[in-house]
């Protein structure tokens, strides 16, 4: 046992810094496009797949919470204007609320799979890896929705998960939170409404924060856990 | 495969096409079930899946059997308001899951089958006798009701109960619902109740343009994207006759290799966090993001998404990131030896895997179990040897076989392929060419298929592209659908405690088989 106490120890610290620094190292994100309005020179919304990109009167908008960083929108000389690198993409909803203050240092998260391929999921076990290591910052995932304060929500909701979804969501005790992560909880994604899949999260459940990405690096994951206990505000500015 | 031909021209009443690779053998279908069985039965050929396709308004039926660089085709047709086929799972187990599945997406009925309906649509959420697959606008549910399950009982014995798993369960396990009948403590009937997630990739492919298919492709299991979007442009490929330029096939099997070194580092992980060695497990994790940034500086994407397009790679790579990328596997593949060293001396780990959860070699034969889990029980059928694709069939490689079949070997045999992994990446860094990485396709009507070794087993697409080079049908056979279906074999007998390593060891993924 003691060899494993060892090795261990030699392999020092290896922990973002994040929230404290911007996490600079390389390969942590894919990027995704930027947000709002771009200002292009060609009609570029016939390339995304998704309808991320779309052209209405007043020029081209951008709606990130479609995007699956396909990349096929980057080839072109429009590369800089239209993608973004970083990570800190998490946003509220429209009526979405934080958690009381009294509740930052320990926030129990209840994961639910809907209909995830997998990737947001394998994500999200990332964050336990010593790399982001969410318990530095009190986030505990926990077996059941009865010791749960958060919901964390992958995957495109299918007919056969609603059920479990419900029993979840009511199982939790009050003040509850949920958050829709990747693509695919945001309603956008590359899976269309059709017999198996008729419902968007949204109606089913109210949101609170929604992280796009497809999948979403661990860290959009862990900037949506700090927003949702207080931990960090939206408008708060980093170098 | 002459041999095989013959003898089959000579006994039964059948057509035969061939077309590169692939022997299509016309047939009525009341004697395809015989055919199959002499394919399977006498010569030995590996049962791969059953697809039903339909052709100017004519219902197919295709049972794809593999024999060493051949692909034999049984098909078989339903004349105009005839709705069964003929079962072959009495002969071949590996069979009924297809069956159950066609029964329940096309309510095709199969003759002599024992166990129809309740599978894919959940009979507790959809009635029998809708078949969303046959429909073009299947309207979906005009109901609204939700029955809790009331399991089927089959112990009858004093203290006898199931235990119910799922769907939501565990830390960040994906959504499955397992019903374990015990008398306390030895797990005497398991029964995984799948497809929670079906999200009806195969439907919504139909009538979807080939680049947007591609990326739903990707999306059928997250962890082993490149492999089943390798997979789906294979096929079009091959009913568009093109070649794939030298530099994108090389890149191809880069990422691939990439790819299931990533995937065998996240099970060897997972057996280690299911037996309680923490320290092991972040040790794995920490190499498991190292592959993911990785391959995140390669291709701009930490899972490949958007990587693979019909005729090539949709991005390249520049040569020393690939050299610098092999020195770097290099280095971690170092860091996972001395983690085996140190995991193979530790009592407490080798207690909970050795002789725990044995599949023996003919339920591997019989079940059609595919990849590492069938090579730990002695069976080899690896697609990279048994029909080499792009420069598959050129290298030096090994295929690490055992035979105990426990969970131990499955570890072995895990960490073994991710050497040979290294192996196949260090000879592919001479044999890298110069030049384009993609060619223009021009879509035409057809069908092709394509194998693929992912790294979870072999994948099956089919794919039948309509006039406009639009989809008209797209099969999907996955690894994980293949091998979910002898799980239980391994956890009946053992203790309930040993239920969630044996999973572990498996390394099965819910998504790839609900696709």
């Amino acid at each position: 046992m003691s060899r494993w106490v060892l090795k261990g120890l030699k392999s020092g610290t290896v922990s973002s810094r994040y929230p404290v620094e911007i996490d600079r190292a390389k390969g942590i994100s894919p990027g995704i496009i930027r947000e709002d309005k771009g200002d292009f020179s060609a009609d570029i919304s016939s390339i995304c797949p998704t309808g991320a990109i779309s052209q209405r009167e007043g020029g081209t908008f951008l709606d990130r919470r479609k995007c699956i960083h396909c990349m096929r929108c980057c080839e072109g000389e429009e590369k800089d204007s239209l993608w973004e690198k970083g990570f800190e993409w998490a946003r509220f909803t429209e009526g979405g609320k934080p958690f009381p203050v009294r509740f930052k240092h320990s926030v129990h998260i209840r994961v639910v799979d809907v209909g995830d391929c997998g990737g947001c999921l394998n994500e999200i076990k990332l964050l336990n890896n010593p790399y982001y290591n969410m318990h530095r910052s009190g986030f505990f995932i926990t077996p059941t929705p009865r010791k749960a304060d958060v919901l964390l929500i992958v995957g495109r909701l299918t007919e056969h998960m609603k059920g479990p979804l419900i029993k979840a969501y009511e199982a939790m005790p009050s003040p509850k939170r949920v958050i829709a992560v990747g693509a695919c909880a945001l309603g956008g994604g590359i899976f269309e409404e059709d017999f198996i899949t008729p419902h968007e999260l949204s109606r089913i459940i109210p949101v609170d924060v929604e992280i796009p990405g497809c999948p979403p690096p661990p860290l959009s994951i862990y900037h949506g856990l700090l927003l949702i206990s207080q931990q960090l505000s939206m408008d708060c500015k980093r170098t | 495969m002459d041999a095989i031909v013959s003898y089959i021209k000579s006994n039964y009443e059948v057509d035969v096409e061939r077309r590169e690779k692939t022997v299509l053998l016309t047939c009525r279908k009341e004697i395809c079930p015989q055919i199959c069985n002499v394919l399977f039965e006498r010569f030995r050929c590996i049962f791969s899946g059953i697809v039903v396709d339909r052709l100017n308004e004519n219902w197919l039926i295709f049972y794809i059997f593999l024999k060493k660089g051949e692909r034999f085709l049984v098909q078989g047709s339903l004349v105009a308001e005839d709705d069964s086929f003929i079962s072959i799972s009495p002969y071949i187990h590996g069979a009924d899951w297809h069956e159950r599945e066609i029964e329940d997406l096309f309510e095709f009925r199969f003759e002599g089958h024992p166990r129809l309906g309740n599978f894919v649509l959940h009979d507790d959420v959809w009635p029998e006798g809708i078949a969303p697959m046959r429909q073009k606008d299947f309207p979906g549910a005009t109901f609204d009701y939700w029955e809790d399950i009331s399991p089927e009982r089959l112990l009858d014995a004093p203290g006898a109960f199931i235990m119910p798993i799922g769907p939501i369960f565990s830390g960040e396990h994906e959504s499955v619902h397992f019903q374990i009948e015990t008398i306390g403590e030895e797990i005497v009937r398991c029964y995984p109740r799948l497809f929670y997630k079906f999200r009806a990739i195969e439907k919504k492919a139909q009538g979807m343009e080939v680049d947007r298919a591609i990326l739903l492709s990707e999306r059928i299991a997250g962890k082993c994207a490149f492999a089943h979007a390798l997979g789906f442009c294979q096929a079009v490929e091959e009913i568009c006759g093109v070649e794939v330029p030298p530099r994108a096939k090389v890149l191809r099997m880069f990422l691939s290799e990439l790819e299931r070194i990533r995937h065998h580092i996240g099970v060897l992980e997972g057996i280690c966090s299911s037996t309680g060695l923490w320290v092991a497990a972040s040790q794995l994790g920490m190499l498991e993001e190292k592959m993911l940034r990785l391959s995140c500086e390669l291709t701009g994407h930490r899972y490949f998404f958007g990587m693979a397009i019909c005729g090539g790679v949709s991005r390249d790579i520049e040569n020393d990131l690939l050299s610098r990328a092999i020195e770097e596997v290099e280095e971690i593949l170092s860091h996972l030896k001395e983690i085996e060293t140190l995991l193979i001396s530790t009592s407490s780990f080798l207690d909970r895997i050795e002789e725990v959860g044995v599949v023996g070699e003919e339920d591997v034969l019989h079940y059609g179990m595919v990849g590492p889990v069938a090579r730990a029980s002695g069976w080899v059928n690896d697609i990279r040897v048994v029909a080499p694709y792009l420069l598959y069939g050129e290298l030096n490689f090994g295929i690490p076989t055992e035979i105990e079949g426990d969970g131990y070997a499955r570890f072995r045999v895990f960490s073994l392929e991710i050497e040979q992994s290294l192996n196949i990446l260090t000879q592919l860094l001479d044999r890298i060419k110069y030049g384009e990485v993609k060619r223009d396709v021009v879509y035409r009507q057809g069908w092709g298929l394509g194998i693929v070794e992912a790294p979870g087993g072999s994948a099956l697409h089919w794919v039948r592209l309509d006039r406009d080079g639009k989809i008209a049908r797209y099969r999907i056979i996955t690894p994980s659908f293949m091998n979910w279906h002898g799980f239980h074999n391994a956890v009946e007998g053992f203790a309930f405690q040993d239920f969630p390593i044996i999973l572990a060891t498996f390394g099965l993924d819910v998504a790839e088989n609900d696709r």
